[in-house]
């Protein structure tokens, strides 16, 4: 019975990760149709955001805190730099931000060094049974859902996603009705970033920091939005929680590698039954 | 008639150098080569298919490793490139029936192909235990494969020869020269007549009755497979071979080849494969760290200054100084 439940645990925990880590890039893809292939190193930034505070002597939490806003700085000052000249023009978009994957994971580690620093992980244990499950893991998860409904009530009940919705579908009649598209996009963009770096902070104390961080996250992240499909938040959701259950079944019978394989393949199959994504035939909507 | 002329250049360009140059550079441009053949797999696919494939380092580096574990197993290292390329072309087919057919869009095919890549090295790079064998050849994990034989000349009923550096200078350079024939000569056919129409507008080619489900397949599954030639040849040059060539790093590498060298052209692949490296070779005393700093600022600065490419930008500033007409494409664009 024990087992049962830190299992289900265990895949609740996944499917949580995925969401977390996905929502920013569900954003930047998913709404603006841009490519970011330098989201995961916007994990890896909000990691190291995280790793600096704690290093001069301040909590965790403050850290958490001060990831998606240092994030969401770098996602709009690239958005002003590189991506703004490169909108429509889908497949140079992700070369260019594969070039800025690159430079930004060189850069660090130039500034921090290509060592594996760990943050210690606040909260301590509580048991199940005989086994024992870290608080954090916990919050992870309250924070994966808490996210994600703030990110649904903000494009669904604001002024500000209701502009955003409507630019994304038509930006010359937004355009037309006194709103500046380019603005739109610029903030819509750094909200993007700001999640990812939300996520790459919050996960950084399970996973340690090293500049490759990104790596290991990029192919799920990007597998998770595809599959999810046109209906943004949702679908993103549903495909976190298909996904993550293949994983961690996979990963229970076998090893973790095992598990993103699996994945992968089955999303690759799930693709060419569904080309839309899960959400293909769903009503159309964030 | 220019055309055979160039050709005919090419050919005593590559029979002259081993003559001018020395043994290091000779070896240093036969891995050169090598890369060449990679970029051209991709100008294939990219430039005439008109699809970005990010993929192009896995089926190099499944090229690789089929070379290494039936060469090391029967120590034949004909029948071990010949794995290597169908390896390669066979992953590429499979790749390319999940996701053509599933009519999967542009930019999706190469956000998939470039996580298989991703995942490729981290399935690799857990293999060090010596479990993970294919017979007496040992993954090795980041270790990598060693021990893998050097490309030999095999006739029947005699002893293979194991090629020397020059020798496998002028087998690399005259395959490289072949295949640049071959693709040159499947891009002119119908076929690829019919594979540029796709490129340019898909839906109205397919309302023509052309269907570019399996044009599309088979293009993939003949870059995969020169890129698995590549990657059987580099493996039986440096009898090694491990996990980094399916990294970030070596992937962009393939892509920015052919940006500097120019798309849909098939040569500028080649020269910007030469030319890049050897900057690289020129400027690679630095650090691992910085050459990463380099190369991404390079992608960024090409695809928003030079879109069309590198090469192609510098002959277009040329003409324009010397008021000269450009020539006119072999694909209007």
């Amino acid at each position: 019975m024990d087992f049962v439940a830190v299992t289900a645990f265990g895949i609740l925990y996944t499917i949580a990760t995925l969401i977390l880590l996905a929502l920013g890039l569900a954003v930047i893809f998913g709404m603006m149709g841009v490519i970011n292939l330098a989201q995961a190193e916007f994990l890896m930034v909000g990691a190291y955001t995280v790793l600096a505070v704690t290093a001069h002597g301040a909590s965790v939490w403050i850290g958490i805190a001060v990831a998606p806003v240092v994030v969401g700085l770098l996602g709009l000052v690239i958005e002003r730099t590189i991506i703004r000249f490169l909108y429509g023009r889908i497949l140079d978009t992700m070369l260019a931000t594969w070039g800025l994957s690159l430079g930004l994971v060189g850069l660090v580690t130039l500034v921090f060094g290509p060592t594996t620093e760990g943050i210690a992980t606040p909260l301590g244990h509580f048991t199940v049974g005989e086994y024992r499950l870290s608080v954090y893991s916990v919050f992870v998860i309250l924070m994966a859902f808490a996210v994600l409904g703030l990110t649904y009530g903000l494009f669904n009940y604001t002024r500000f996603g209701l502009v955003a919705r409507a630019t994304m579908q038509n930006p010359n009649m937004v355009s037309a009705l006194g709103v500046n598209p380019a603005r739109v996009y610029m903030g819509t963009f750094a909200f993007g970033a700001a999640l990812a770096g939300l996520g790459g902070g919050v996960m950084a104390p399970l996973t340690g920091v090293v500049p490759t961080l990104g790596l290991a996250f990029i192919a799920k992240i990007f597998i998770t939005v595809i599959v999810g499909g046109p209906v943004i938040l949702l679908g993103t959701t549903t495909a976190g929680a298909v996904l993550g259950l293949v994983e961690s079944l996979v990963s229970y019978g076998s090893t973790p590698i095992y598990g993103q394989v699996a994945m992968l393949a089955f999303a690759i199959i799930l693709l060419r039954l569904l080309p839309q994504g899960i959400s293909g035939f769903w009503r159309r909507g964030v | 008639m220019t055309a055979w002329a160039l050709w005919a250049v090419a050919v005593v360009v590559v029979a002259a150098l081993p003559a001018v140059l020395s043994l290091f550079q000779i070896v240093q441009l036969t891995v050169f080569m090598i890369y060449s053949l990679l970029a051209l797999s991709l100008d294939l696919i990219w430039g005439f298919g008109g699809i970005l494939s990010f993929g192009q380092a896995a089926f190099f580096g499944v090229g690789g490793y089929f070379y290494g574990i039936v060469g090391i197993n029967s120590g034949s290292t004909t029948l071990a490139l010949t794995a290597g390329v169908a390896g390669a072309a066979g992953l590429a087919a499979l790749l390319g029936y999940f996701t053509f057919y599933g009519r999967v869009g542009a930019m999706y095919f190469a956000v998939i192909t470039l996580t298989v890549t991703l995942i490729l090295h981290q399935v690799m790079g857990t293999t060090a235990d010596p479990r993970y064998a294919v017979g007496q050849a040992r993954l090795g994990g980041y270790n990598g494969m060693t021990n893998i034989p050097s490309l030999a000349l095999e006739a029947p009923g005699r002893a293979p020869l194991t090629l020397d550096p020059v020798q496998l200078f002028y087998v690399v350079g005259g395959l490289l020269l072949l295949v640049l024939a071959l693709t040159r000569a499947l891009v002119r056919s119908s076929f690829g007549r019919v594979l540029g129409a796709i490129r340019e507008d898909e839906l109205r080619t397919e309302l023509l009755g052309y269907d570019p489900r399996w044009r599309k397949l088979v293009t993939f599954a003949i870059s995969g497979g020169i890129a698995g030639l590549a990657g059987g040849l580099f493996a039986g040059w440096g009898n090694f071979m491990n996990p980094q060539v399916f990294s970030m790093f070596q992937s962009a590498l393939v892509v920015i080849w052919v940006m500097v060298g120019g798309r849909g052209t098939l040569y500028g692949a080649v020269v910007g494969t030469l030319v890049v490296q050897s900057l690289t070779n020129y400027l690679g005393t630095a650090s691992v760290t910085y050459t990463t700093v380099a190369l991404g600022a390079v992608l960024v600065v090409i695809v928003l200054l030079f879109p069309r490419g590198l090469v192609p930008a510098i002959g277009g500033a040329v003409r324009r100084v010397s008021g000269r007409r450009p020539p006119a494409p072999e694909f209007a664009r």
